[in-house]
């Protein structure tokens, strides 16, 4: 019996958050499970093949400290390629985390419940891959700390504050610091459960330290609910900052296809776009695997499909504005750029684009799409594919043809370009197993909000 | 079920908050004076030299100019370090058989260049020119400190890029007129302020803080 035939007092389509016939006990047991229980063999393959890819990164990085950014396919004109390219994909998909667990919690989306504690940690890992890029780009990432940091140095010198680089340490710093806390927090309760399931005594342990002597007392309640809506108000501005500041790296430089005022909410859109992509790529897989389809319901994936559709339709906004703006303008150079998307030497990527983006998601308009695993997962990998295409679009097409014809170049990445970005991806990867195989990937004691004697006592009030 | 922590874990967990803020706050302020410290700048510290030649008595005793022996002061990149047969224009004479001037009549005889050890050693990647910083009117003992108060030479300032650029920011300070330059007993007079705005106006003094001033 599939969960939309239950009897239900939901309007007549409507799915629900949480399968019924869950208690309090079979949300925990069944949660706790993945943790205390054995993997399966496939996932210690999985993790192996991952946490391979994680050592692939880590020996091009050793490479590159050893030899310069002259490994990567970086050059005259085109100084930003993959490593920027890398950055902002990943930044991107960090945003999905903090707009379902800050978001969504202040618009009291109750569907956000289940999914919240991993895409928090999805945002978390991702922001780790992101912070790689830039700091090994400088080629000599032991001395970033002056370049990147204004701390008082033996120099006397600061970093440029007029610049967005400088901002976007900050922007960046702000958001792994204030999404790592918020995960955490929202942890506590768990953490406690889960050191009063553990059989062994280092287990209990362990968890026992990092959940700080947590007692489900009313006053530990009260507390915890007082510091998760703060940190939610703080982290809610993150979600639209962090890529505006991204967005104006690219928007306060000169070069045609970078210099637009529409670029800081279209870089927000992409980046819930391409978050919620990858959150659907993780879930999915992950809800089968462990077998949490009562908790991650086809409800949730048809509101990220939903989301991914909305989000999706305003990038591709943003696609059609550009190539508006450029012909309104009348500007010669911004009229190039486009010309150069449209038929130069890297049209194929343009059009791999506007493919993945905005011709892959229109299947979402359909509820039968929407509510299909398998279409929902390839869509989902267009989009992640597509927002990586749109970067290399924006990033080293912009600067592959300035305006000079005679500082023209073409960017030929590396092969160690591809491993230093496969290498992050295995990492990733590696650190999502991680997170899995050690804590409850869903908020155990969120989900036990969504039983119906929960809901029976809120009423009776 | 019996508890797993001990009382005491209470207080080792706030203690801990404590600790370990002080030892984040410790940490940076040792930092920051380390990086500032003489094991880092040598600065202050006295090398070991072939003829430990006294800077006081050459300097303020006899009373001998510095351009005498730092003859490119004023035209050049580097001050100079004299060739031997300046020290024997007057140790022919004087001194002649003190047996700690021995090496210097080695190297007079053999022709070998004494081989002083370096004190002021900025970093190949900092094009220093001493010739336009005395043309300007900053004077030998701002930077070398009271050269003529050194037995032994060691380096005064800690010639980081922060100390060098306190000037560079403000070098209207640093002034008195150029036959001054290298007068060691220089007294200022009353109004120096007003006569260090006077020179800065007259030399055409800049403040120069673009990396390539020094840095090429």
């Amino acid at each position: 019996m599939s969960v939309a035939d239950l009897p239900n007092a939901r309007p007549p389509g409507d799915l629900p958050v949480l399968a019924p016939g869950h208690g309090p006990a079979s949300i925990t047991d069944k949660i706790s499970s993945v943790v205390f229980g054995r993997m399966p063999i496939w996932f210690y393959v999985a993790m192996a093949i991952a946490f391979g890819g994680a050592m692939v990164l880590l020996a091009s990085l050793t490479k590159l400290v050893f030899t310069g950014i002259g490994i990567w396919g970086n050059n005259q004109p085109v100084g930003w390629g993959f490593d920027i390219i890398n950055f902002v994909w990943w930044i991107g998909i960090g945003h999905a985390g903090t707009l379902i667990s800050a978001i969504l919690l202040l618009l009291r989306q109750e569907w956000r419940t289940s999914i919240n504690r991993f895409a928090e940690a999805m945002t978390l890992f991702a922001v780790a891959c992101a912070l790689i890029y830039p700091l090994f780009h400088t080629g000599r990432p032991w001395l970033a700390a002056y370049w990147l940091l204004p701390y008082p140095n033996t120099m006397g010198m600061w970093p440029n504050f007029r610049s967005p680089l400088i901002w976007d340490v900050f922007a960046v710093s702000t958001y792994a610091s204030v999404s790592a806390l918020f995960w955490y927090i929202g942890l506590i309760p768990d953490l406690a459960v889960m050191r009063d399931k553990a059989k062994k005594l280092w287990q209990r342990k362990t968890y026992g330290l990092f959940s700080m002597g947590w007692r489900n007392s009313a006053r530990h309640w009260h507390n915890y609910e007082s510091a998760y809506l703060l940190l939610a108000g703080l982290s809610t501005p993150l979600v639209l900052s962090v890529h505006s500041v991204v967005s104006f790296d690219f928007a306060s430089g000169q070069i045609p296809g970078w210099h637009a005022t529409i670029f800081p909410p279209y870089f927000v859109a992409g980046a819930v776009f391409a978050g919620f992509a990858m959150v659907l790529t993780l879930a999915i897989p992950l809800r089968r695997a462990f077998g949490l389809e009562d908790f991650i319901t086809t409800k949730h994936l048809d509101n990220m499909g939903r989301v991914m559709l909305v989000t999706g339709l305003i990038v591709g906004y943003g696609y059609v504005m550009e190539l508006f703006t450029a012909w309104y303008s009348g500007n010669l150079y911004e009229m190039y750029m486009v010309k150069n998307r449209l038929f130069g030497p890297y049209s194929w990527i343009y059009y791999l684009l506007i493919v993945c983006n905005i011709l892959a998601i229109q299947p979402l308009w359909l509820q039968r799409f929407r509510r299909s695993v398998v279409s929902l997962w390839v869509i989902s990998m267009f989009v992640n594919f597509g927002m990586w295409f749109e970067r290399f679009v924006i990033i080293p097409m912009s600067l592959h043809r300035d305006f000079l014809p005679s500082s023209w170049d073409m960017y030929n990445p590396t092969r160690w370009d591809f491993a230093t970005f496969f290498g992050s991806i295995g990492l990733f990867l590696a650190l999502m197993f991680l997170f899995v195989r050690v804590l409850p990937a869903i908020a155990m004691f969120e989900m036990k909000t969504l039983t119906p004697d929960a809901k029976i006592k809120e009423g009776a009030h | 079920m019996a508890q797993i922590f001990p009382r005491s874990a209470n207080a080792l967990a706030r203690g801990s908050l404590v600790v370990g803020l002080f030892l984040v706050v410790a940490a940076g302020a040792a930092l920051y004076g380390f990086a500032r410290s003489g094991y880092v700048t040598r600065q202050g510290l006295v090398l070991e030299q072939p003829v430990p030649f006294s800077h006081d008595h050459h300097v303020a005793q006899i009373g001998i100019d510095c351009r005498y022996c730092h003859t490119a002061v004023e035209t050049s990149s580097a001050a100079g370090i004299p060739p031997t047969s300046t020290c024997m224009n007057c140790h022919n004479q004087i001194w002649a058989n003190a047996p700690m001037l021995e090496p210097v009549r080695a190297s007079f005889r053999d022709g070998q260049p004494l081989r002083w050890n370096r004190v002021h050693d900025l970093p190949d990647f900092v094009y220093f020119n001493h010739s336009i910083h005395v043309a300007k009117g900053v004077a030998c003992v701002t930077c070398h400190g009271p050269v003529d108060k050194m037995p032994l030479m060691y380096q005064a300032a800690s010639l980081q890029m922060e100390w060098c650029l306190a000037c560079h920011r403000d070098p209207v300070a640093n002034l008195r007129p150029r036959e001054e330059v290298t007068n060691v007993a220089w007294q200022p007079p009353a109004d120096l302020a007003a006569l260090q705005r006077e020179l800065a106006r007259e030399y055409n003094v800049q403040s120069k803080l673009s990396c390539s001033s020094c840095h090429r």
